[in-house]
């Protein structure tokens, strides 16, 4: 049961997105949310909507795994819309409504917003794998390094994080089993009396998840690890010419976008 | 031979434990050798071996690894890149999410160039039989799978000896013979140092050295025929003989006669057949010369 979980949410594949560096990719999405929030007019929520499906249909990623990333926000996304429907001032639909039609397109412009701003997120994480993403993010923010912020320590944890996810699902599931055995019962009851029937699980998962820390931590100083200093890389990333024309087509957008708002569209 | 590991009087206890783990330990272990430890559980067997990469450091005497202080703390490294540590559980000394970014691991902390840190990784898990799981997730492989992902992602160091701490313990019978087939391939091919801690006698029966470890102390060191024909001593060691060692004395016990001893199932079986053999001529020998007289 438990075994099914995929965390991450990667999408393996070998189109143009996927064989981008991930620091590109990275790149890429924060220019992306910075255009996304100068739209103002339709013609600029069309051009962003544009951009995101061209970007989708490259990565081959099936819209209906789309959906599903965005299903989560579904209810904020509602909410966002009623507010705004209620809360803008302007002509009403008919006299005496609080309804106005500016409440309307200003409603339907957040759902744009919330819905591409998730869906260009996602399109990162679908289409790089974990690993890729940590690598890619420690030499994009090693800069801070200089600031004594510890980039490679939390970049460390990040994949050693993800290294251990299945090992703990499945650890997760012996213990549940284990107390199944011994007649423990997890799925009938009230919210409370289940909540109080996990804690026999949790106990001896965190106490073997110390020891297993404990042991890693032995393990990688035998093996010579002291810290990111001196460091390299078996796998190196490299910029490809395929990733400055990405990344000047996504400055190119984001012209556009600025240029856009600028002429008041 | 020249020694490579020295233990010279080394005493060792927890912080916070009154009894010493180690009790004055005295040992050298020769270059290129295949050394077995054995002793029950809390003997000091995996303290003894912690302390051959300096994890641990003695409180009293002194380490020497390939002539180099452990207790020195700038040399740290030196010490640990000679000696590679392959511990009990595979699960938690694996770090990476791809087989063979683990074993750049180690290169990887070293500094070691990328190209070579790629010559490095493919020789060693070629060497350990798992070149065409290099892409795999570690945690789809099976225990003896993981076990020698583990040993190559300590070749890749390219170190001097390896120790192996109960690397069977949690392995199906299939999967220790793996590993052990695998750390004698090292020993034997490729020149290196073993260190092998267990608790399986057979997996032993082929080793140069074995030692028996007993409350911190070493209580017997000596060629594997010579320790496991000592009954007396397994028993008050609390270790079993290993089964061929246990038929032959059996069958002698019953009035057989072997010369020596024999622990590998091949030489065991040869041995009975011999004497088997030499049973059935002397029979017939004496029934032939029966009528005569």
């Amino acid at each position: 049961m438990l075994r099914d979980v995929t965390l991450g949410q990667y999408f393996p594949g070998n189109t143009v997105v996927h064989r981008l560096d991930p620091r590109t990719k990275i790149l890429l999405v924060v220019i992306y949310i910075v255009a996304l929030f100068q739209a103002q007019s339709w013609i600029g929520y069309g051009l962003v909507t544009l951009v995101t499906l061209v970007c989708m249909a490259l990565s081959k990623i099936k819209p209906s795994s789309m959906f599903k990333g965005v299903k989560p926000m579904l209810f904020i996304i509602v909410l966002t819309a009623l507010l705004n429907i209620f809360y803008t001032e302007g002509t009403p639909v008919r006299p005496g409504w609080i309804i106005t039609w500016e409440g309307i397109a200003r409603a339907v412009q957040m759902m744009l917003r919330i819905i591409l701003l998730i869906s260009g997120t996602f399109l990162l994480t679908y289409t790089t794998s974990p690993i890729a993403l940590t690598d890619g993010l420690e030499i994009l923010l090693s800069p801070l390094k200089k600031l004594k912020v510890p980039v490679h320590e939390m970049t460390m944890m990040m994949s050693m994080a993800l290294r251990f996810i299945p090992t703990l699902i499945a650890e997760t599931d012996k213990i549940m089993s284990a107390q199944k055995a011994r007649g423990a019962d997890f799925e009938t009851g009230s919210l409370i009396q289940r909540a109080k029937a996990l804690l026999p699980i949790l106990v001896p998962l965190f106490v073997s998840a110390f020891k297993r820390a404990d042991e890693l931590a032995v393990a990688m100083e035998s093996r010579c690890y002291h810290g990111g200093e001196g460091r390299t890389r078996m796998k190196q990333l490299v910029m490809r010419p395929r990733d400055y024309i990405a990344l000047v087509l996504g400055l190119l957008f984001l012209a556009a976008m600025i240029v856009l708002k600028r002429v008041g569209l | 031979m020249e020694p490579i590991i020295v233990f010279e009087n080394v005493h060792f206890n927890y912080p916070g434990d009154e009894k010493e783990s180690l009790h004055g330990i005295d040992l050298s272990v020769t270059r290129g050798s295949f050394v077995a430890v054995l002793g029950q559980n809390g003997s000091g067997k995996s303290t003894l071996a912690k302390h051959m990469n300096a994890i641990l450091v003695p409180n009293e005497g002194r380490v020497l690894v390939d002539g180099i202080d452990t207790a020195d703390e700038s040399s740290v490294l030196d010490v640990r890149r000679r000696v590679g540590m392959v511990f009990q559980n595979p699960d938690n000394q694996i770090v990476a999410n791809v087989v063979e970014d683990d074993v750049a691991f180690a290169p990887e902390n070293l500094g070691v160039e990328p190209k070579e840190i790629r010559r490095r990784v493919n020789a060693a898990l070629r060497l350990v039989g798992m070149y065409e799981h290099r892409m795999h997730a570690p945690h789809l492989l099976s225990g003896g799978q993981k076990q020698r992902v583990a040993i190559a992602g300590v070749i890749a160091m390219e170190p001097e000896i390896i120790v192996l701490d109960e690397p069977t313990a949690m392995l199906d019978p299939q999967g220790r013979r793996e590993v052990v087939d695998t750390a004698f391939s090292l020993c034997r091919g490729k020149g290196m140092t073993v260190v092998l801690i267990t608790h399986h006698m057979e997996e032993c029966i082929d080793a140069d050295r074995v030692l028996i470890l007993s409350e911190g102390r070493l209580t017997a060191d000596g060629r594997p025929e010579e320790i496991f024909a000592d009954k007396a001593l397994l028993e008050r060691e609390g270790l079993e003989q290993p089964e061929t060692a246990r038929l032959l004395r059996e069958l002698r016990e019953a009035g057989m006669k072997f010369p020596g001893e024999a622990l590998k199932i091949d030489d065991c079986a040869n041995r009975i057949a011999q004497a088997l053999q030499a049973e059935e001529r002397s029979r017939s020998s004496w029934q032939k010369s029966s009528p005569k007289s």
